[in-house]
C-alpha cells in the first residue's frame, strides 16, 4: 500500500470543473431513470389514443436527451488531456 | 423476383467477403499495423453484437405484439453505457489490470482464482447461451424460407433442419479459424472483431434502409407516419408498468453479463478512453437500431395479410412492395446480426468452457509437474477450445431441433436473458464489497440457476415437455407454494417478471447472507482489495516468492502454453531488462508474476495460478499485498507509528539537552572551582610575599632577620613561578600542542636519575630497586617520562606515612607491554579520593604539607597520554600502588634489545 497522498482541499479552476463534468457524468444514467419511469404514469384508460406516437415521440426524444448529453460530457472530459493520465481518484 | 439461387450465391459471397477481411486484417495486425483496429468506432461497432437477429427481425414483431415494450431492450443498455464512470470504467480497468479472459475469469479471479466459481458461471452461461444460438439459427433459417416461399417453393421441417446444420457448420468453420486461431494473449481477435464491425455497418444499413423506405416511400413522410402509427391497430403502451422496469433493468443487467457483450466490452476493449466514445455513440447505435421497428411494425400491419408472421416483417415488406434489392440487404442484416452473435458467443462460451472446465479437469487429472512439463499444453487448449466451439454450435443446434423451431423459440430470448444475470449479484457485489466471498457468490449463483430453471427455463419448453400440467398448477409434490409461476403463493405476476423478481431477489439474499457469514481465503480478501480498489492500485495481484523453479522449467512451461518463439521473446526480453545475457533471466516475483498475467491472458487466471503454483509449489503473498489486504488497518497503524516515533524522538532530543544542561553546568561548576581553586593558589604566596617585603620596607631589624624574611619571599616566589610553570605545562599538554623528543635510554638510567632528582639523599625515604629488571631500552621523549617518575617519587617521599617510608619499584611485563609499579608502605588513599587524585588541584593530604598546587599527578597523566602509555593508580591493603604502563613502542624496542 502506498500512503496516501493527501488531496488538496482546493483545486485550480480547470480541475474543479473537470470534477463537476464527472459528477454530471454520473447523474446522467439517474437522469434516465427518472425520465424513463415517467412513462409507468401513463394509463392505457379510455382513450387509446392518447398514448399513441405521442408516447413514442416521448421515449425516443429522451433517448435523444441522453445520447447528447452523453455525448456533450464525454467530449468535454476528453478534450482535457490531464484527466486520461490522472482520472485516478474521484 | 430474386431466386432463391441467386440468394444462396450471394449469401456465400458475403461469407466469403467476410472471411476475406478477417483474413485480411489478421495479416495487417500480424505484421503489426493495427493502430485503426483500436479506434473507439471499431469498438463500438463491436459492441453493436448485442443487436441479433432477434433484434433485427424480433423487435418488428415485438413492437407488432406488445408496443413500446420492445425498446426496453435497447433502453437498458444505454443507461448502462450513458453511466459508464460508475460500472463499464471499473470492469475495462480491471480486465485490463488482471487480463480477464470471460465473465467466468472474472467471477472466479474475483474470489480467489477459484476453479468451482469459474465452472458455475461457465455452466450457467452454457444452459442460458444455448437457446440463444438456436434462435439465431432459426431465424437464419426462416429467412431462407422467406425467399425460397416466395418462389413458390414450400419448406418442410427437413428443410429447415438441413439449413440450420449448414449455417451452424459454416460458423464453426469461422469461429474455429479466426477465434481460436492462435491463443492471443489478451483473446483480442481482430479478424473477428473487424469482421463483426463490418457487420454491424451492414445491418443498420439494411434497417434504416427498410425504414427509410417504409416512411417515405410507402407512408409518405413522418407526419404522414405518426399518423398512421395512431390510427393503426397497434397498442404501443399497456398499463404493466412492471414489466417495463423490469426490462429495462433485465436488458441493462444482461448487457454486462452476457458472456459476449462481456467479451467485447471488456475483454476486446484495447483503451480505456474508447469509452468515451462509445458512451454515447452506441446508445446512438440502438436508438438507430429502434427507430424504424415501430413504423415497419404498423406498415406490415397494414399491408400483409392478417396471420403473416410480424417477426420478419423486415423482409416480407420489401419482399411484397417488390424491391427485391432491398429484401436482399435486408436479409443480409439479419444474416449479419445472426452470425456475429454466434461467432462471438461461441468463442466466449468456448474460452470459458475451455479454461473453466476442460483445463482444470485436464490439470486434475495429471497432478504434479507432469501435467505443464509433458505434453503440449497449447494444444490442448486450442483443442479443447476448437471442440467446445462445435459443441457449443452442436448445442444449439440440437436445442433448435428439439425445440421444432415453433414460437417457443421466440419467447426464449428473455428467457436467456434472465439466466446470464443470475451473474449480476456476484460480479458487481464483487466489484464494489470488499465482504463478498467466494462462499457468498456460489451460493447465490446456485440459488440463481435454480430458481431460474425452475421458473423461466423449464416451463419455456411447453406445458407437459418438462414440467408437467399438474406441477404447473399445484406446485411440485402438490406443494401449492413451489409451483412454478407463483413461488410463495404469490401469484397473478407476470411470469417472466415473477421469474426476474424471485431469481434475483434471492440470488442476492443468498450472496450477501453466505458473505456475510463466511470467512474469505487469504488470496479471495488480496483480489477482494485489488478489485474494489482498482482505482488506488493498479497493479495487480499476488506475489510469488521464493522461486524454487528454475528458468528453464518455467520456459519450457510457457512454450506449450504460449509458443516457443513468444515465449522466448517474453523471457529474452526480461532477461535483457535485468542485464543479462541470454535467454534465461533470473526468476524473480516480478517476472513470476507478469508470466502468470500473460498465461492467464491465455488460459484464465485460475488456470494460470495453478499451473505456475505446480511449478512454484505454493503461493504466497507479499507483505505489500497483505498490508493492501489490511488497508484501513495499515493507515491507522502506520499512522501511530508515525506519532510514536515522532514522540520518540522528541523524548531522545529532550533526554539529550537535559544531558547538555547537565554537562554545561558540570563544566561552569568545575570553571568556578578552578577559578576560585587558581586565586586562593595565586594568593598565598602574593600575601606572603607583599607582607614580608612590608616589613623588610620598614627597616629596623636585624641583619638576620632581614636576610630570613628575603629568603622567605625569595621561597615563595620561587613556588609562585613553580605553581605558574605547571600551569602552563599543563595547558600546553592538555592543547595537544606539546613536542615530543624522541631519544633512547635505559629504564635504569631513567629511574636513578629520577630518585636522584627527587631529593631523596636526605634518606628520609627509602627506595628499594631490582636492577635486574630495569635493563630496558626505551626510546620516548624520556625528559618527559622522568619528570613522571620524579613526580611519583617525590609523591611518594611527601605523602608517605610510615615510621619508615619506604618506596619499592617494581619492573614488570604482562601482555601488552612494560608497567614500571611505585610501592610505598604508607596507608594508602582513601577510596573516594582515589577517582579524585588525577584532577586538577586535587590535594588528598592537607596542603600545607604538601608545597604544591595539586597538578603533579594530572600532568603524569597527561604526559603518559601523550607518550601513549597510561599512569593509573592501583588499589591494595596497604601502601599507594601507582602504575605506569610504559608506551608499546618502547617495549617492541626491548624485546630486541633484549
Amino acid at each position: 500500500m502506498s500512503p496516501k497522498v493527501p488531496q488538496p482541499v482546493f483545486l485550480q479552476r480547470t480541475s474543479y470543473r473537470q470534477r463537476r463534468l464527472r459528477d454530471a457524468a454520473k447523474l446522467v444514467p439517474f437522469l434516465g431513470i427518472v425520465l424513463l419511469a415517467i412513462p409507468m404514469a401513463w394509463t392505457s384508460g379510455d382513450a387509446d389514443e392518447k398514448i399513441g406516437s405521442s408516447g413514442l415521440i416521448y421515449v425516443f426524444g429522451v433517448w435523444v436527451v441522453l445520447i447528447v448529453l452523453t455525448a456533450i460530457l464525454s467530449g468535454l472530459m476528453r478534450a482535457d488531456p490531464s484527466l486520461s493520465a490522472k482520472d485516478t481518484t474521484e | 423476383m430474386t431466386s432463391f439461387n441467386a440468394l444462396i450465391v450471394v449469401a456465400l459471397g458475403y461469407v466469403v467477403f467476410l472471411f476475406g477481411i478477417a483474413f485480411f486484417v489478421e495479416r495487417r495486425a500480424a505484421n503489426g499495423h493495427s493502430n485503426w483496429l483500436t479506434s473507439p468506432w471499431i469498438y463500438t461497432l463491436s459492441l453493436s453484437i448485442y443487436c441479433t437477429a432477434w433484434t433485427f427481425y424480433g423487435a418488428v414483431g415485438y413492437a407488432a405484439r406488445s408496443g413500446l415494450e420492445f425498446v426496453t431492450i435497447y433502453l437498458g443498455p444505454t443507461l448502462v453505457m450513458v453511466g459508464w464512470w460508475w460500472i463499464l470504467r471499473r470492469l475495462v480497468r480491471i480486465g485490463r489490470a488482471q487480463r480477464i479472459t470471460s465473465i467466468a475469469d472474472l467471477v472466479s479471479s474475483r474470489f480467489g482464482k477459484s476453479t468451482q466459481l469459474g465452472m458455475i458461471v461457465t455452466v450457467i452461461s452454457v444452459i442460458a447461451g444455448t437457446p440463444y444460438i438456436a434462435l439465431q439459427l432459426q431465424s437464419v433459417t426462416l429467412s431462407f424460407a422467406v425467399f425460397a416461399q416466395s418462389e413458390g417453393v414450400s419448406w418442410d421441417q427437413p428443410d429447415f433442419v438441413v439449413t440450420a446444420m449448414w449455417v451452424a457448420v459454416g460458423l464453426a468453420v469461422f469461429t474455429v479459424i479466426f477465434g481460436t486461431r492462435n491463443l492471443d494473449v489478451n483473446e483480442r481477435h481482430h479478424g473477428v472483431v473487424i469482421a463483426i464491425a463490418v457487420e454491424a455497418v451492414v445491418k443498420l444499413l439494411a434497417l434504416v434502409a427498410v425504414g427509410v423506405f417504409v416512411v417515405w416511400g410507402i407512408a409518405g413522410g413522418p407526419g404522414e407516419m405518426l399518423n398512421r402509427i395512431d390510427q393503426s391497430e397497434i397498442v404501443l403502451w399497456n398499463q404493466d408498468s412492471g414489466r417495463w422496469v423490469s426490462l429495462i433493468f433485465l436488458s441493462g443487467a444482461a448487457f454486462l453479463c452476457l458472456p459476449r457483450m462481456f467479451q467485447v466490452l471488456v475483454v476486446e476493449n484495447a483503451d480505456e478512453r474508447h469509452l468515451h466514445i462509445a458512451s454515447w455513440a452506441f446508445p446512438l447505435y440502438l436508438f438507430m437500431m429502434s427507430l424504424f421497428v415501430v413504423p415497419i411494425a404498423v406498415i406490415g400491419l397494414d399491408l400483409l395479410p392478417a396471420g403473416s408472421n410480424p417477426d420478419l416483417f423486415v423482409l416480407t415488406v420489401p419482399l411484397s412492395e417488390g424491391r427485391d434489392g432491398l429484401a436482399v440487404l435486408s436479409f443480409l442484416g439479419g444474416f449479419s446480426s445472426a452470425t456475429s452473435m454466434v461467432i462471438v458467443a461461441t468463442i466466449a462460451l468456448a474460452t470459458m468452457v475451455s479454461n473453466h472446465i476442460v483445463m482444470p479437469v485436464w490439470l486434475s487429472l495429471r497432478p504434479n509437474q507432469q501435467a505443464v512439463m509433458s505434453g503440449d499444453v497449447r494444444h490442448v487448449i486450442l483443442l479443447a477450445r476448437r471442440l467446445s466451439v462445435a459443441g457449443i454450435l452442436t448445442l444449439g443446434f440440437l436445442y433448435y431441433r428439439m425445440s421444432g423451431g415453433g414460437t417457443a423459440l421466440a419467447a426464449i430470448g428473455l428467457i436467456s436473458f434472465t439466466g446470464a444475470v443470475q451473474i449480476l449479484p456476484a460480479m458487481i457485489g464483487g466489484l464494489f464489497w470488499r465482504g463478498a466471498t467466494g462462499v457468498g457468490a456460489a451460493a447465490g449463483l446456485i440459488t440463481g440457476l435454480i430458481i431460474w430453471m425452475w421458473t423461466l427455463f423449464l416451463p419455456s419448453f411447453g406445458v407437459d415437455a418438462v414440467i408437467s400440467q399438474a406441477v404447473l398448477e399445484e406446485g411440485l409434490y402438490g406443494l401449492s407454494w413451489l409451483r412454478p409461476q407463483a413461488l410463495f403463493g404469490i401469484t397473478g405476476l407476470d411470469p417472466l417478471v415473477h421469474g426476474i423478481l424471485w431469481s434475483m431477489l434471492l440470488n442476492t439474499a443468498m450472496f450477501v447472507l453466505c458473505s456475510l457469514l463466511t470467512f474469505p481465503a487469504p488470496l479471495e480478501r488480496l483480489q477482494g482489495a485489488q478489485f474494489v480498489n482498482i482505482f488506488e492500485h493498479s497493479t495487480a495481484a499476488p506475489a510469488w516468492s521464493g522461486a524454487a523453479t528454475g528458468a528453464e522449467d518455467l520456459l519450457i512451461m510457457a512454450q506449450r502454453i504460449m509458443g516457443s518463439k513468444e515465449a522466448q521473446a517474453l523471457f529474452a526480453q526480461e532477461a535483457e531488462r535485468q542485464g543479462k545475457i541470454g535467454y534465461l533471466p533470473e526468476v524473480t516475483p516480478d517476472f513470476i508474476e507478469q508470466l502468470e498475467r500473460v498465461l492467464s491472458g491465455s488460459v484464465g487466471a485460475a488456470t494460470a495460478h495453478a499451473m505456475i503454483g505446480q511449478l512454484i509449489g505454493g503461493s504466497s503473498v507479499s507483505v505489500e499485498d497483505l498490508i493492501a489486504v489490511a488497508d484501513e488497518a495499515a493507515q491507522i497503524l502506520e499512522y501511530s507509528n508515525r506519532l510514536e516515533a515522532k514522540s520518540q524522538e522528541q523524548e531522545r532530543t529532550a533526554r539529550a539537552l537535559r544531558a547538555a544542561n547537565d554537562k554545561l553546568t558540570a563544566l561552569s561548576i568545575q570553571k568556578d572551582a578552578f577559578l576560585s581553586q587558581i586565586s586562593h593558589e595565586l594568593r598565598t604566596p602574593m600575601t606572603s610575599i607583599r607582607s614580608f617585603s612590608d616589613i623588610l620596607r620598614e627597616g629596623e631589624m636585624s641583619e638576620e632577620e632581614q636576610d630570613r624574611y628575603a629568603s622567605i619571599i625569595h621561597d615563595e616566589a620561587v613556588r609562585l613561578t613553580r605553581l605558574l610553570d605547571d600551569l602552563l605545562d599543563l595547558s600546553v599538554l592538555e592543547n595537544g600542542q606539546v613536542e615530543l623528543r624522541e631519544q633512547e635510554g635505559r629504564l635504569a638510567d631513567l629511574l636513578d636519575r629520577a630518585v636522584r632528582a627527587a631529593g631523596t639523599h636526605d634518606g628520609v625515604l627509602d627506595v628499594k630497586r631490582d636492577p635486574a629488571c630495569e635493563q630496558i631500552v626505551l626510546s620516548t621523549d624520556l625528559d618527559r617520562l622522568t619528570q613522571v617518575f620524579i613526580n611519583l617519587i617525590s609523591n611518594a617521599r611527601k605523602y608517605c606515612d610510615a615510621d619508615q617510608p619506604e618506596l619499592h619499584i617494581q619492573v614488570s611485563e604482562d601482555n601488552k607491554g612494560y608497567l614500571v609499579d611505585f610501592i610505598d608502605n604508607g596507608s594508602g588513599i582513601d577510596l573516594e579520593d582515589q577517582e579524585l587524585i588525577f584532577e586538577k588541584f586535587s590535594r588528598v593530604a592537607d596542603g600545607s604539607k604538601a608545597g604544591g598546587a595539586g597538578l603533579g599527578l594530572a600532568i603524569c597523566r597527561e604526559v603518559m597520554h601523550r607518550l601513549g602509555g597510561d599512569v593509573t593508580y592501583v588499589p591494595r591493603r596497604e601502601g599507594a600502588v601507582f602504575r605506569v604502563r610504559l608506551p608499546l613502542v618502547t617495549a617492541a624496542a626491548a624485546l630486541e634489545e633484549t
